[in-house]
């Protein structure tokens, strides 16, 4: 099946996506079963981390109760359980991602676990003095901090592929970015921030053809729209199990079989040796080199459960879902003239995580008002301080929509910011 | 169930948010201090002008949030014309009663024991204390420079 770069099925010949129901959707989360200051709970800050439907909880529950056991040891009925649970997860996940093979997939601890794994294990192995590293200026802190303290470190120099007046990247200057020396683009595939979707296969054919390898942050984009590192021709790409609907402390780093053959690892210890004398260690094959230590099985074991979920529910329905309430977010908050919002106004062109500021509220304030009716947003610089400076702000607030949102939670939105209008005094 | 909006944002806090004392700037001051908060990148600038171990004159210009505001008002409120041991003794009540811990029954806070209901909302205690801790840092450094001792060590 083609796809857009945007998620969205191209050709007349596809049978319409099925359609995502947010009311049922709903009655899989027991955590909209609770009040907040009496009121039902308005979710909007499904950037930050997503909520765990029944499914996912029972996943977790019962590896723990019925088949827990250390993985890869043990030759015992429980422990070749719970190594199948682990191993198929891995299957699942590349799967997912349309990954080659499961060798091609490493589990850490989260997507920002998986970045700093490259940047030791590849990083330092192959960028050197005077070396170029390119990433965009609307990085999370996650894709961008790494590369800041290696390069210092080796004295490689850190550029940047700017963002024009619309939050999209300017991607005019890549060509002359990319110098023979550069060897690393690292590029978000949606901002967490702006909701820009990058063109990652794009600009990987730029990068692969100066040479240089591209890591995909994609953080903010496996979990709402069908994503295929093959297709993108990713070296690595990196995505976090809590944000699409898995447990925390699960996040998975692809890279290409090549490279994972031919990288040290940098998490060292119990599982990810083959061979151990006093003076001497030989490693074990990947993935598991790069897997030191006991993981987190059961959250392993629980991601696949959120899979299942995701695709059964079916991705581009879940894309066009998010489009849909993107669409109606910008039209009502662009009804408010005190509110300014930042990123693509074409939800084609961006996902749901809409920033935004008051001219006259604190983030913070609107956070805490909004919270007293019910509704969560995040509040802050998202973890992207330099691109929150870059757009003028010290702080923006931030609603981000998942299957579960409607479009009356971005009426409630809408009435909260009013809300709050009047409650400072300026309404 | 109480509104937990009025409990937060109380008249007296919302009347120093909406006219800030302290809000201007002061001519060659005696010391100067800038405060961040990395969570959310909250920035304040305090300046204090000493007459004889007085606060003379204070200035706090405060990119924040209203609590972060108000508590910077309250406390430009409070310190002017004390003497930097009073004004310590005030700052360093104030960082407990934020942080939860037990207050002195006999200190005397005034209008800043309004801040105490920031207490209750955790997340939100990071801006009401970030004024408080930018003069604690001003103070120490002050006695730094007249080689005085250092009391007031603890971390925010």
């Amino acid at each position: 099946m083609r796809k857009t770069e945007n998620g969205r099925a191209i050709g007349a010949t596809q049978a319409a996506p099925a359609k995502i129901d947010p009311v049922t959707i709903k009655g899989d989360f027991p955590i909209f079963e609770r009040k907040i200051h009496g009121r039902r709970l308005i979710y909007l800050d499904n950037a930050a981390t997503t909520h765990k439907p029944e499914q996912v909880l029972a996943a977790l529950s019962s590896f723990y109760r019925y088949h827990n056991a250390n993985v890869h040891r043990g030759l015992h009925t429980l422990a070749e359980e719970a190594t199948l649970a682990y191993e198929s997860t891995r299957k699942k996940a590349a799967d997912f991602i349309g990954a080659r093979a499961p060798e091609e997939i490493v589990f850490t601890r989260n997507a920002t676990e998986a970045i700093n794994l490259v940047a030791y294990s590849w990083g330092r192995a192959n960028i050197g003095p005077g070396d170029r590293l390119v990433a965009t200026q609307m990085e999370h802190h996650a894709n961008l901090v790494p590369w800041i303290v290696l390069a210092n470190r080796v004295g490689a120099e850190l550029r940047y592929i700017p963002i024009d007046g619309n939050g999209e990247l300017d991607l005019e200057v890549l060509p002359e970015l990319l110098t023979p020396n550069t060897r690393l683009v690292a590029v978000t595939q949606m901002s967490n921030v702006l909701g820009t979707i990058n063109p990652v296969r794009e600009i990987g054919r730029f990068a692969h053809q100066a040479g240089a390898l591209l890591l995909v942050d994609g953080a903010q984009a496996v979990p709402h729209m069908p994503v295929n590192v093959t297709d993108i021709d990713a070296d690595f790409y990196v995505f976090s199990a809590h944000k699409m609907l898995g447990p925390t402390g699960v996040g998975v780093l692809f890279a290409k079989a090549s490279l994972l053959d031919t990288m040290e690892p940098y998490n060292l210890g119990g599982e990810m040796i083959s061979r151990v004398t006093f003076e001497s260690v030989d490693w074990n094959q990947p993935p598991h080199k790069y897997e030191a230590g006991t993981p987190n099985i059961a959250g392993v074991a629980a991601f696949a459960t959120a899979i299942d979920y995701l695709k059964q529910l079916d991705l581009e329905a879940v894309r066009n879902h998010e489009i849909d309430l993107t669409e109606y977010a910008l039209k009502r908050l662009g009804e408010l003239e005190h509110v300014k919002i930042f990123g693509p106004a074409d939800p084609m062109k961006r996902g749901a995580a809409i920033s935004f500021v008051d001219d006259k509220i604190h983030p913070h304030d609107l956070a805490s008002v909004l919270d007293s009716r019910g509704i969560a947003i995040r509040a802050g610089h998202h973890c992207a301080q330099p691109l929150t400076n870059l757009l003028g702000q010290i702080s923006t607030a931030r609603a981000s929509f998942y299957i579960y949102n409607d479009r009356e939670d971005v009426d409630e939105l809408i009435e909260g910011l009013k809300a709050a209008r009047r409650f400072f005094g300026y309404a | 169930m109480p509104d937990p909006l009025e409990d937060l944002y109380r008249e007296i806090i919302l009347d120093h948010y909406h006219s800030p004392r302290g809000n201007k700037k002061i001519e060659n001051p005696d010391i100067k201090n800038e405060g961040k908060n990395p969570s959310c990148g909250d920035e304040i600038e305090l300046s204090l002008k000493l007459d004889d171990h007085k606060i003379d004159d204070i200035s706090v210009a405060c990119k924040g949030c209203a609590i972060s505001v108000a508590s910077g008002s309250l406390l430009a409120e409070a310190i002017k014309g004390k003497s930097i041991a009073e004004v310590k003794k005030i700052a360093s009540v104030v960082k407990s009663m934020l942080k939860g811990e037990e207050v002195p029954p006999d200190a005397d806070l005034g209008d800043i024991e309004v801040l105490k209901t920031v207490n209750k909302f955790p997340v939100r205690v990071k801006c009401a204390l970030l004024s408080w801790v930018t003069l604690i840092d001003c103070l120490e450094a002050l006695e730094h420079r007249s080689g005085a001792k250092i009391s007031t060590t603890e971390q925010p």
